[in-house]
């Protein structure tokens, strides 16, 4: 019995050994590398030859502090965050509703469409909405002719231009959030709505005082992983504005991209990476922190 | 409102969304069968649709190489990651270990971490192995996941471990056991995992631009990023390339569907 155990223990470890290798070796590693990276100059210089690097402490953080890009990067991927999430999460709620109405037909249908663009390639259609936001001859623009708004230059224009991509974002990743909140609101009981229905209440107050409530953890979960994923933004203004016009769409991986593999100022773009870790975190113990706060309420 | 009224109102609004949804994907693939030139009158041009954009993407411009980079990179990385994944997955559930749940719980925490925090140093790593610019380069992120462990794991806890202990009983090894008892029995969430990692492959974007350098060996994205560069005024020839990226996986994922869905909302609700 004994050797049995010690034989199904040692198979455990070769199981799990190349995963463990994989991700020891390339995941955790470069992340414990990138902090020490931070704390250096490595630039251009020491990709030559190491023996220029040199050891330069908080040096790197505290010229972030004091760079405007970093700032204007920061405040933009916070607004590509902070307007683009919640928005795209309304969409999504929306969407589930209709698709989940009791009066739907053809669901797997509309859920398949709506579905669609997230599994494109960002890049692509990056593309492909880059012409559709044409000042000229883009159709976004000739749609809203029709509704007599006069055209906007979306990329070229720093004012529209964030909410340009914003508006591809929303379009590419809704159908997920979707998904989840359509498995949501499969998930709350009938007999919820049977009692509020009994107790009077109408359409809008179900929906107020039922749906709402019970969809809130899968509505925390899915604002928390798209404000991840919008932390992210990189192929977006890297296809559609290079980070432009001045620098209104510069992103803070964007920035980490330029500064580390445009320029080699390596230690420097490790700070940027950084930076925007804290930020993921703080973000997510904040919405964490919410929930909590709310949920308590609730109960 | 009648019932019949309601119905008709939602699905107006569920074909015009459908309709708005669409458009892009219908806009790029029309202007990709125009003339160069030819997309400013869509309806003019789908009269005498034409392939000559896609020819000159095959003939001059190389692209079959590229589509052949992303497919070749997308199922090499998918072989490794799944086998990877499912027998650590497996590892995790059902085999007794020490440390093991300490260990799990320690991956789990990983999640967090976005993987371009370490690209930085890890292409320096690349590039001490001489492997920037190389196939084995783009790979190396994607040879195991914390969260394909994880799916794994979660799918092999529900098997009863009496199929496990009965193969023991007969006498055949632990290999043989993941290979003839659980490979079978995961099989459901390995193709929903082999989903994930091919559209995930295929659509990265980020790390392929970092690693490769030599055009030949880019991937659909990263050559259709530096063909705009060059060609951005070339709006049906760009089209015919976004439309050769992008008709792959969605032809995979109008294929599997099922298998995809309902792995998200699995590791979606789980929470």
């Amino acid at each position: 019995m004994r050797q049995l155990q010690q034989s199904e223990a040692r198979a455990a470890w070769v199981f799990v050994a190349p995963a463990l290798g994989a991700i020891a070796a390339f995941l955790f590693a470069p992340v414990a590398a990138s902090l020490a990276l931070s704390f250096t100059d490595f630039d251009l210089y020491a990709v030559a030859d190491a023996r220029n690097l040199r050891f330069i402490g908080a040096g790197n953080y505290t010229t972030l502090l004091g760079d405007p890009l970093f700032w204007r990067a920061l405040r933009n991927t916070a607004y590509f965050a902070l307007v683009g999430g919640p928005l795209s999460v309304a969409v999504s709620l929306a969407a589930a509703l209709l698709v989940n109405a009791r009066l739907a037909r053809l669901r797997p249908l509309w859920r398949t469409i709506f579905f669609l663009p997230v599994v494109t390639t960002l890049v692509a259609v990056a593309v492909v909405w880059r012409y559709l936001y044409h000042p000229r001859v883009g159709l976004v623009n000739q749609v809203l002719a029709w509704a007599g708004i006069t055209p906007i230059d979306w990329l070229g224009d720093p004012l529209w231009a964030m909410p340009a991509l914003i508006g591809l974002a929303i379009w590419k990743g809704f159908g997920f959030n979707m998904v989840i909140f359509v498995a949501g609101l499969q998930s709350i009981p009938a007999r919820l709505y049977e009692a509020a229905q009994l107790d009077g209440a109408g359409a809008w107050q179900s929906f107020r005082h039922v749906t709402l409530p019970q969809l809130a953890p899968t509505a925390f979960f899915v604002a928390v992983m798209t404000m991840i994923g919008s932390l992210q933004l990189f192929a977006e203004p890297y296809v559609m504005t290079q980070g432009g016009p001045s620098n209104a769409t510069l992103s803070v991986v964007l920035l980490m991209f330029q500064e580390g593999f445009r320029f080699w100022n390596m230690g420097y773009a490790a700070a940027v990476a950084f930076a925007l870790f804290a930020l993921l975190l703080a973000g997510t113990a904040l919405q964490l922190r919410l929930r909590r706060a709310t949920g308590e309420q609730g109960a | 409102m009648s019932r019949t009224l309601r119905s008709l109102l939602l699905h107006a609004v569920l074909v015009a969304a459908a309709v708005l949804t669409l458009l892009p994907l219908v806009w790029m693939l029309a202007a990709s069968l125009a003339a160069t030139g030819g997309s400013g009158d869509l309806a003019a041009a789908l009269r005498r649709p034409t392939l000559a954009q896609y020819r000159t993407l095959f003939e001059r411009l190389d692209l079959a190489r590229a589509l052949a980079n992303s497919a070749g990179l997308a199922a090499a990385a998918t072989a490794i990651s799944v086998t990877v994944n499912a027998l650590a997955g497996y590892a995790f559930a059902k085999l007794r270990f020490a440390g093991r749940d300490r260990l799990f719980r320690a991956l789990l925490a990983t999640l967090v971490i976005p993987g371009q925090i370490g690209m930085l140093p890890l292409f320096l790593l690349l590039k001490e192995l001489g492997l920037v610019n190389t196939w084995a380069g783009v790979l190396v992120p994607s040879l195991a996941s914390v969260f394909g462990i994880f799916l794994v794991r979660q799918y092999a806890l529900a098997i009863p471990q009496s199929l496990i202990d009965a193969a023991r009983v007969d006498g055949a090894g632990e290999g043989r056991i993941f290979a003839q008892v659980m490979l079978p029995a995961l099989r459901p969430i390995l193709v929903t995992l082999a989903i994930f990692t091919f559209l995930g492959t295929w659509n990265d974007f980020l790390w392929p631009l970092v690693v490769l350098t030599d055009d030949r060996l880019y991937t659909l994205p990263v050559a259709l990023a530096n063909l705009l560069g060059e060609h951005v005024q070339d709006v049906e020839l760009m089209m015919a390339g976004a439309v050769l990226t992008v008709a792959p996986v969605v032809v995979l994922f109008a294929a599997l569907q099922r298998f995809y869905l309902q792995g998200i909302v699995t590791t979606g609700l789980r929470e």
